[in-house]
């Protein structure tokens, strides 16, 4: 069995809005790679437990509730304390372009944002996916 | 080895990827689980089977609530099924059970069944061990929503615990072949619903209808309401009562014996077809022999026979 990417989609805080992050997950699937989803309003600490037993490749964090500055960086270092060294964050949903890069140093390999094709998501996914091999 | 080893002292990192070396025929996942097996057979294994949509998940987030409470870990296998098309899938069950996500007395990982066709993934009864070695005293595996033939799970977990619900049609459908008859514990989910009675009824009714004598083959039947938290305890206490009856009668060990039995056939059957398919393409054989039949000169049982012997002779010498 040839090893399939698995990618967790989450969404951190106090955010009800999970049609861009379902559109997500469901395209990934049509993709061809594993997606678990967890639903809304999830910690930090239990994104960071599920991305690290579920041995993902990726996580995508959608917010659209404007604590991405928070919220994304706690997830990536809980990330990485929890020993999810290799695992690749990338973000998206209502995100201002001039906190793209605080939050790339931050460990946010990439931000998606409305209007952003799903082909660039795959593209970005496919590029990098080599680097969490194991 | 130094992932089993880590393993073995529970490192939660670990267990996560040795799970992804079995899902991914990893080089070293022989090695793995043979360093793991002596350290396997201490917990108890539950399947939860039922249709889609019955309720599974929800109900398991509650039974892993008593069981934590009881003072037991946990272990969740949660199958949902791959696409047949593109080969991906949505793993959605943890879903209902992320707020024990950040317990870690829980581990729960989502598995795709990646084209085996039984209910469960090809790699679950190889992930079970190395959560058993891990030393999580329970591990249940939730199978996708199935239909009338999943019935692996039944190999696989000492305790099957068969979810209904209301509106999948009357005792008929529960006389058939199948799932029906691999459940130990019968439970009526959405005892909420008007007609959650009516299931009962007719469940028991053909429960009722088994050819036998001895009470204890008599399957108990739960109601329960995972919306409502209701019914839990009492089904939860059937289970353990069971699990108490069949190590105490010699079941548990006739099941283990015959899941040993299973798993040696599996991968005997794997390595064997591994084996013709290396030979198969030594030479372009295949399609030599294919050119053989389909310009008449041999007809295909006799050639194959012969072939099998000559096979079989080479692999004894070497």
């Amino acid at each position: 069995m040839p090893k399939r990417i698995r990618i967790l989609i989450a969404k951190p805080g106090l955010d009800g809005h999970d049609r861009g992050a379902k559109y997500v997950a469901r395209a990934l699937k049509d993709a061809g790679y594993e997606v678990i989803y967890t639903g809304i309003r999830q910690s930090p600490q239990a994104i960071a437990k599920t991305a690290v037993q579920e041995d993902v490749d990726f996580v995508g964090l959608s917010l659209l509730s404007g604590a991405h500055n928070e919220l994304f960086p706690e997830v990536v270092r809980l990330i990485r304390e929890n020993g999810g060294e290799n695992i690749i964050v990338f973000g998206g949903g209502v995100i201002p372009d001039e906190d793209i890069p605080f939050l790339k140093e931050q460990g946010v390999e990439v931000v998606f944002t409305p209007g952003a094709p799903m082909q660039d998501i795959i593209a970005f996914i496919e590029a990098n996916k080599e680097r969490t091999a194991h | 080895m130094e992932l089993a080893e880590k393993v073995l002292a529970g490192e939660m990192r670990a267990v996560a990827r040795a799970i992804s070396y079995i899902e991914n025929d990893h080089t070293q996942k022989e090695e793995l689980i043979d360093t793991l097996y002596p350290h396997c057979g201490k917990a108890a294994v539950w399947g939860l089977t039922g249709p889609p949509g019955s309720g599974k998940s929800s109900l398991l987030d509650h039974i892993i609530d008593r069981e934590r409470k009881r003072g037991s870990t946990v272990a969740v296998i949660a199958v949902d099924p791959s696409s047949p098309f593109s080969g991906g899938a949505i793993l959605g069950d943890r879903l209902r059970m992320q707020k024990h996500a950040t317990d870690s007395g829980v581990f729960i990982r989502s598995m795709a069944s990646r084209g085996h066709l039984g209910g469960v993934a090809g790699a679950t009864a190889d992930v079970i061990k190395v959560l058993d070695a891990a030393g999580f005293d329970l591990i249940i595996i939730e199978t996708i929503g199935v239909g009338q033939t999943e019935i692996d799970v039944v190999e696989m977990a000492d305790v099957v615990l068969l979810l209904l619900v209301p509106g999948l049609g009357d005792e008929i459908q529960a006389l058939k072949a199948g799932v029906m008859e691999i459940g130990d514990i019968f439970i009526i989910n959405k005892s909420d619903r008007d007609d959650a009675d009516k299931v009962r009824a007719e469940v028991e009714y053909v429960l009722g209808l088994k050819y036998t004598d001895d009470d204890d083959e008599r399957n108990p039947v739960f109601m329960t309401s995972a919306k409502l938290n209701e019914g839990i305890d009492e089904m939860l206490a059937g289970v353990h009562a069971y699990f108490d009856k069949i190590s105490n009668n010699g079941w548990l060990e006739q099941k283990r014996k015959k899941r040993i039995a299973s798993e040696i056939k599996t991968i005997l059957a794997a390595k064997i077809k591994n084996e013709v398919e290396r030979y198969l393409r030594e030479d372009n054989l295949l399609e030599h022999w294919v050119e053989q039949i389909y310009k008449g000169k041999r007809s295909p049982y006799a050639m194959i026979n012969e072939k099998l012997q000559s096979f079989a002779w080479e692999y004894h010498s070497k």
